[in-house]
């Protein structure tokens, strides 16, 4: 059998060249860049310099801040990935047996997919204010006396409960689609077999949902990370204080904010090698185990 | 009809001509809302002003976000060819030296007066370098000054305190038995850190407050500052002191629904509360001090952001620029500014211009910004000059949170703030070898 192919080699080189500049010009010329400058303390205007070899690298390590917004960072993300999970996933597969008004109610759900993060910010704002917000009044009804911007705790809460409200309808309309996508006959096989509904669910459903989940997790980890950047942003008002931060925030907060050039390429730099091993991971290790039909 | 049409075509082609002609300058900026409007009215009363000089305002955010993006413009050659700082970036755009041109060359090079002088003793050197040269011209000044609820006060039968005892004594239990919440305040660092060391004339840091080289240690870790602090972990403690987090508003608001009675701002905040029609009579005074520590309070340093002439422009340009600085500092429009705005006027001239035309007689309060920055000074009361100081904000605000919030300890909070700002100061001063 022949295979089909180019003639010459440099047509496909050309065909590739504008992704391959883009892909230059955006993603590894600014990292080379940002790679140099932690090495590097340098005046925000670019006048003058000082190599430091790896003193940026070191003051991290050393600063208590620093590693408490890793640990914050770490549980924030787990949190805001585990519980968007598995809420749209209960949520997914109660509204896959719904039967009248189902589109309805799957819109209804959707919906807040459409609210942009800050803007999801903004509305917890408005939900967790001091002194009118709502879910304020709510958590004093249990003598919670809930202050955003003031308790550390109180703030992460709000900022993990924001996330994964505005996280829960993407991975509901993917674990919804992928539920579908369960042939009837595989479904009403397991019923014969299995009375109970939960050994079922966790038997059939789960496993052949395993590629959604896969994908969406990979999505939710990189989602509360770095999308959940607005939410943190409206949530402090611009001013950190004693409130959490993730490692992305704090990127921007003494970088842009506090024009320390080196110290924040050296945060960005270990992100990079963060996300580098996490994809490593996901990919050698997790994807073996997942079967795309 | 086609002499007509001729005609309006050279009118119209002569008109072009006398825009070219003009020389066009923008001004990027950090003012939102109404403080937004009055700004603008300023540019564009310079520009009906003379036909010569086109200025046009941008607004680009917050302040850190307009010198941010001053800054990478800079890097990238598209800056503006005026840009506003904010007091805690000073340092940073200051010891960029060759980014700016330092505003008093720059007007005596464009034929300007300029003397010093004129400018009201509190606002001159703050954004000066060491040997005094004016490096950035003040816009907007303010200070922290004490606003009270004039119907709480007289409900508990008290005046406004004039120093912290009073209020510790007398004040706030009355204020507390009349059911008020005593105090807030909304900035922290500006307010108790960085004007108690002017107010009580204590030296902020060394090198001459970090004027005199970029070789600087902060001193926070002081017995006066931290006595401060513990009577007010103690103040919040007994329902003296109320603390709504780190942001401005979350601050101001209880003030203003009248359950706070006494609130520490800015003189910058009067325009806005004038406007707001608040249901109870208010009035501001002086910032109280600690008898303690001295008998002899001294001015305040100044708050807000000055305008800095950026570097790499041509000479028409430049002179551009200069005659907007000469337009922005006459009398009038510094004192429609500080009218609408509460900022301080910055020259002599225009306060005793406000004087004369009675608007301290209407407005008491609007007063009190500009004779504080007026009282006596000290040799701590210049300013200060410290890199990285947005973080060094941050540093306090985080520790400053957690003494408020977690009851952590002011000794253990102060000597962290210290260490962690001075690790700061030796970052930026290799940024600039």
């Amino acid at each position: 059998m022949k295979r089909a192919g180019f003639t010459q080699r440099w047509l496909p080189i050309l065909l590739l060249m504008p992704q391959l500049v883009i892909i230059a010009v955006f993603f590894y010329w600014p990292a080379a860049y940002g790679l140099r400058s932690s090495f590097f303390l340098q005046d925000p205007f670019g006048f003058s310099e000082t190599f430091v070899g790896f003193g940026n690298y070191l003051t991290l390590m050393r600063s208590p801040s620093y590693l408490k917004s890793a640990g914050f960072t770490v549980i924030f993300s787990v949190l805001v990935t585990f519980l968007s999970l598995a809420i749209a996933l209960i949520l997914a597969v109660k509204a896959d047996r719904v039967i009248r008004g189902a589109k309805t109610y799957r819109t209804l759900l959707m919906w807040v997919y459409a609210v942009a993060p800050p803007v999801a910010g903004v509305i917890g704002l408005i939900m967790f204010d001091q002194s009118w917000g709502p879910l304020v009044d709510f958590a004093a009804l249990f003598g919670w006396d809930f202050v955003l911007g003031v308790n550390y705790f109180d703030t992460a809460f709000a900022m993990v409960v924001v996330s994964v409200w505005k996280q829960i309808p993407v991975n509901f309309i993917f674990f919804l689609s992928g539920l579908q996508s369960i042939p009837r006959s595989v479904r009403e096989a397991a019923l014969i077999d299995n009375r109970s509904a939960s050994g079922r669910f966790w038997d059939v459903t789960f496993p052949l949902l395993a590629p959604t989940g896969f994908f969406l997790l990979i999505t939710n980890i990189t989602y509360s990370l770095f999308d959940t950047f607005g939410i943190i942003d409206t949530t402090v008002k611009g001013e950190p204080g004693n409130n959490p931060m993730t490692l992305v925030y704090k990127v921007y907060v003494d970088g842009f904010r506090g024009n320390d050039m080196g110290g924040s390429s050296a945060q960005s730099v270990i992100l990079m090698v963060l996300v580098l091993l996490m994809t490593v991971f996901q990919f050698r290790l997790i994807e073996r185990r997942i079967h795309y039909t | 009809m086609t002499r007509l049409s001729l005609a309006a075509a050279a009118a119209l082609s002569m008109t072009t001509g006398a825009a070219s002609a003009q020389t066009e300058i923008t001004w990027w900026h950090a003012m939102g809302g109404a403080l937004g409007d009055s700004l603008n009215q300023i540019a564009t009363d310079f520009n009906a002003s003379q036909s010569d000089y086109q200025i046009t305002p941008v607004f680009k955010g917050s302040y850190e976000e307009a010198l941010t993006a001053g800054i990478a413009a800079f890097r990238a050659g598209e800056h503006p060819n005026v840009l506003q700082v904010f007091d805690a970036g000073a340092a940073t755009v200051i010891g960029a030296v060759g980014a700016t041109i330092p505003v008093q060359d720059l007007m005596t090079q464009n034929g300007v007066d300029f003397d010093i002088e004129d400018y009201i003793s509190g606002v001159r050197y703050f954004y000066a370098d060491s040997d005094d040269k004016m490096i950035g011209m003040p816009f907007n000044s303010s200070s922290p000054i004490m606003y009270y609820n004039i119907d709480a006060l007289e409900a508990a039968g008290v005046e406004a305190p004039a120093t912290w005892e009073e209020f510790a004594e007398t004040t706030a239990p009355a204020l507390v038995e009349a059911g008020y919440i005593p105090l807030a305040q909304s900035h922290s660092p500006w307010i108790f850190v960085e004007n108690f060391m002017s107010r009580h004339n204590l030296p902020f840091a060394t090198n001459d407050n970090g004027y005199a080289g970029t070789d600087t240690e902060i001193l926070v870790d002081t017995p006066e500052l931290k006595a401060h602090w513990m009577a007010l972990q103690d103040w919040e403690e007994n329902g003296f002191y109320a603390w709504y987090g780190a942001g401005w508003d979350d601050n101001q608001a209880p003030f203003e629904e009248g359950e706070v009675a006494i609130w520490l701002g800015s003189s910058g905040s009067f325009g806005g509360l004038m406007q707001k029609d608040l249901p109870f009579e208010f009035s501001a005074t002086y910032l109280p001090y600690w008898e303690a520590i001295t008998t002899e309070p001294k001015q305040t340093f100044i708050g807000g952001a000055s305008l800095f002439a950026m570097s790499g422009k041509s000479d028409e340009e430049n002179a551009a620029t200069a005659a907007f600085f000469e337009f922005l500092t006459s009398p009038e429009v510094q004192y429609a500014w500080h009218r609408e705005t509460g900022y301080v006027p910055i020259t002599t001239a225009a306060y005793d211009m406000a004087k004369e035309d009675g608007h301290y007689d209407r407005f008491p309060a609007a007063e009190v910004g500009i004779q504080q920055l007026s009282l006596p000074a000290g040799e701590n009361t210049k300013g200060y000059r410290m890199g990285f100081y947005v973080q060094i904000r941050d540093v306090m605000n985080r520790e400053f949170g957690r003494i408020l919030s977690e009851g952590a300890n002011v000794d253990d909070a102060f000597a962290t703030i210290e260490s962690e700002s001075n690790a700061l100061l030796a970052r930026f001063a290799q940024t600039q070898n």
